[in-house]
């Protein structure tokens, strides 16, 4: 089972395919689902802090927006945890929507720069790309090698 | 308790700025609530061509179809708080084009606002306290006369000014340096009384601003504590004489600054601060003292000078210090270091505030450094526009107040 980072890293059907192939997804929602059932914290609707940007630090400086740094501060971790990664370009809102583009350009950047598999796939526009599309993810996620990360 | 005004949110994602805790905080603490405008996910489809704007950011996208739903009243706000990070090029520009878009289409306050990590709900409370004012109290604001007899304070960052009003005039002021909150309002009330020959008890009504308005609010039982942004705006307009139509308020504080875009004597944008203190009163003081002047003597001074003949820009108040030092050990004539001084401070509000806001004639100058007269001068040469300074400018929150509060002996 690998852990796969993906992009949207908010994609419910990106996240639900890499679950479906036996793997671990890197997604937004579980860093949300952690940062909100964190007790003690209370800075609803993200519990989102002050501290968090500063976190981001890690990945940008402090010259580059709080918006960025704090989206980092979440995003930046699963990149270091990723044993693979799907990029999914130019996708529709309803895919899986990022809100900041400065953000997505050094999310792109920064899992391009690990020793991984990566699949970069444009998202499709008609139906038969949308078969295609389903299955390169599909036999990206089949030749991820089992259990070897977990080791 | 009154309904609680509601604030629209447009912003590009303080949620994950570390803000949205001090955003809400603030908004709390006014008896205000935020609201995220409501809209359909297929108005994101083509906003940036119906706005006009092709941006990269989905979530500028979203701002722009949200100050939409805001306009087309789907959503049902009192205000808007439009806000974005702080140093962000693309989201600067999303954020001037929609507050200038639901001002101009729209009868609903707004302002912006952008923000770091740090920034703190007190540093947000007074752009948000005018917000919830316009909104909820237009019928206070739309006041032009003085009745009875109030008085008004203004606790500001360095002077704490006093005046007492009877029948629509003054007739007592009072001036001092802000030392201790308390003490010098009470000091500056008792100048104005003395010359108005009143007593504290003659007074029906009281009304605060400034920093200390709370605090000097709640030690005088006054009536009304309010912000700055609206008092001021009063107070300009009604001395200047131009209390309906358009006009643009600049105060030069002695800590921020305020450029207000002001209609019928009701603040529409206005924007609230300044880098540094280097585009305030303060470096005019520093400056004055540096040249061996009393401040009241800087204005004449530099008004002989010639600015261009020195190198001086105040966007940091430590580098604007540092020029003048070099100026003066270059041999620089202490008349056009003065001028050079008006003409920083002048040009750091221009760079930095009157871009966000539209310049309408009348523009009025207030706040203790309209007094000195190189900076109207200054902004004058610079705006290539006639600049009033009222009567009494320096005094401009404390008149606002008096004249505010005058609304509630009414009502009693």
């Amino acid at each position: 089972m690998a852990k796969v980072f993906i992009y949207p890293t908010n994609s419910l059907i990106l996240s639900d395919l890499v679950e479906r192939f036996g793997h671990t997804p890197l997604a937004m929602m579980e860093k949300i689902h952690e940062k909100i059932s964190t007790v003690g914290v209370d800075s609803p609707p993200m519990n989102i802090t002050p501290e968090d940007p500063k976190r981001g630090l890690k990945y940008a400086a402090v010259e580059v927006p709080a918006g960025v740094r704090g989206r980092m501060s979440l995003i930046g971790p699963m990149i270091e945890n990723a044993e693979a990664a799907i990029i999914v370009l130019e996708s529709i809102a309803a895919f899986g929507c990022m809100g900041c583009a400065r953000t997505n350009e050094l999310t792109k950047f920064l899992i391009r720069q690990r020793d991984i598999p990566i699949l970069e796939l444009i998202y499709p526009r008609t139906e038969e790309e949308g078969h295609d599309f389903v299955y390169r993810i599909a036999e990206f996620l089949k030749s991820l090698p089992e259990g070897e990360v977990e080791a | 308790m009154k309904d609680k005004v509601k604030i629209a949110l447009v912003s590009c994602g303080s949620e994950f700025a570390g803000v949205q805790k001090e955003l809400e905080s603030a908004a709390e603490s006014l008896n205000a609530k935020l609201v995220y405008p409501e809209m359909d996910i297929s108005a994101l489809d083509n906003i940036d061509k119906e706005f006009g704007l092709e941006v990269a950011s989905p979530d500028l996208k979203l701002m722009m179809a949200r100050a939409k739903a805001v306009v087309e009243g789907i959503a049902n706000v009192d205000g808007v708080f439009v806000a974005t990070c702080f140093r962000c090029a693309e989201a600067a520009i999303v954020r001037n084009e929609v507050r200038r878009y639901i001002f101009e289409n729209s009868g609903l306050p707004v302002i912006s606002y952008s923000f770091t990590e740090r920034t703190a709900a007190a540093t947000l409370l007074t752009r948000m306290e005018a917000l919830t004012t316009i909104a909820r109290r237009k019928h206070l604001l739309a006041r032009e006369k003085q009745t009875g007899l109030t008085a008004g304070l203004d606790s500001g960052s360095t002077t704490t000014k006093a005046v007492i009003m009877r029948d629509n005039e003054i007739i007592g002021e009072g001036w001092v340096p802000t030392i201790k909150v308390i003490e010098s309002a009470e000091k500056a009330l008792q100048q104005a009384l003395d010359q108005a020959g009143l007593k504290r008890e003659d007074i029906q009504a009281i009304g605060t601003t400034g920093y200390g308005r709370f605090l000097i609010g709640d030690h005088f039982n006054a009536q009304l504590a309010q912000e700055e942004i609206t008092v001021n705006s009063k107070g300009a307009v009604y001395l200047a004489g131009k209390q309906k139509g358009s006009a643009t308020v600049i105060d030069i504080g002695g800590m921020d600054n305020k450029a207000i875009s002001v209609q019928d004597g009701i603040p529409g944008m206005f924007t609230m601060g300044g880098i540094c203190a280097g585009a305030s009163g303060r470096f005019l003081e520093m400056t004055a003292k540096r040249l061996g002047v009393d401040i009241t003597e800087l204005g004449d001074l530099a008004v002989k000078g010639i600015d261009k003949n020195v190198e001086m820009n105040s966007y940091c108040i430590v580098f604007g210090i540092q020029s003048l030092v070099n100026s003066l050990a270059k041999g620089a004539a202490p008349e056009d270091v003065a001028a050079a001084a008006c003409h920083s401070v002048v040009e750091q509000i221009f760079e930095q505030q009157l871009q966000e806001i539209e310049v309408k004639e009348p523009l009025i100058l207030v706040g203790g450094s309209s007094l000195i007269a190189g900076v109207p001068k200054a902004l004058e040469s610079l705006l290539k526009v006639k600049v009033l300074v009222p009567p009494h400018s320096q005094l401009i929150g404390a008149v606002g107040a008096a004249l505010l509060v005058s609304g509630y002996i009414d009502q009693e």
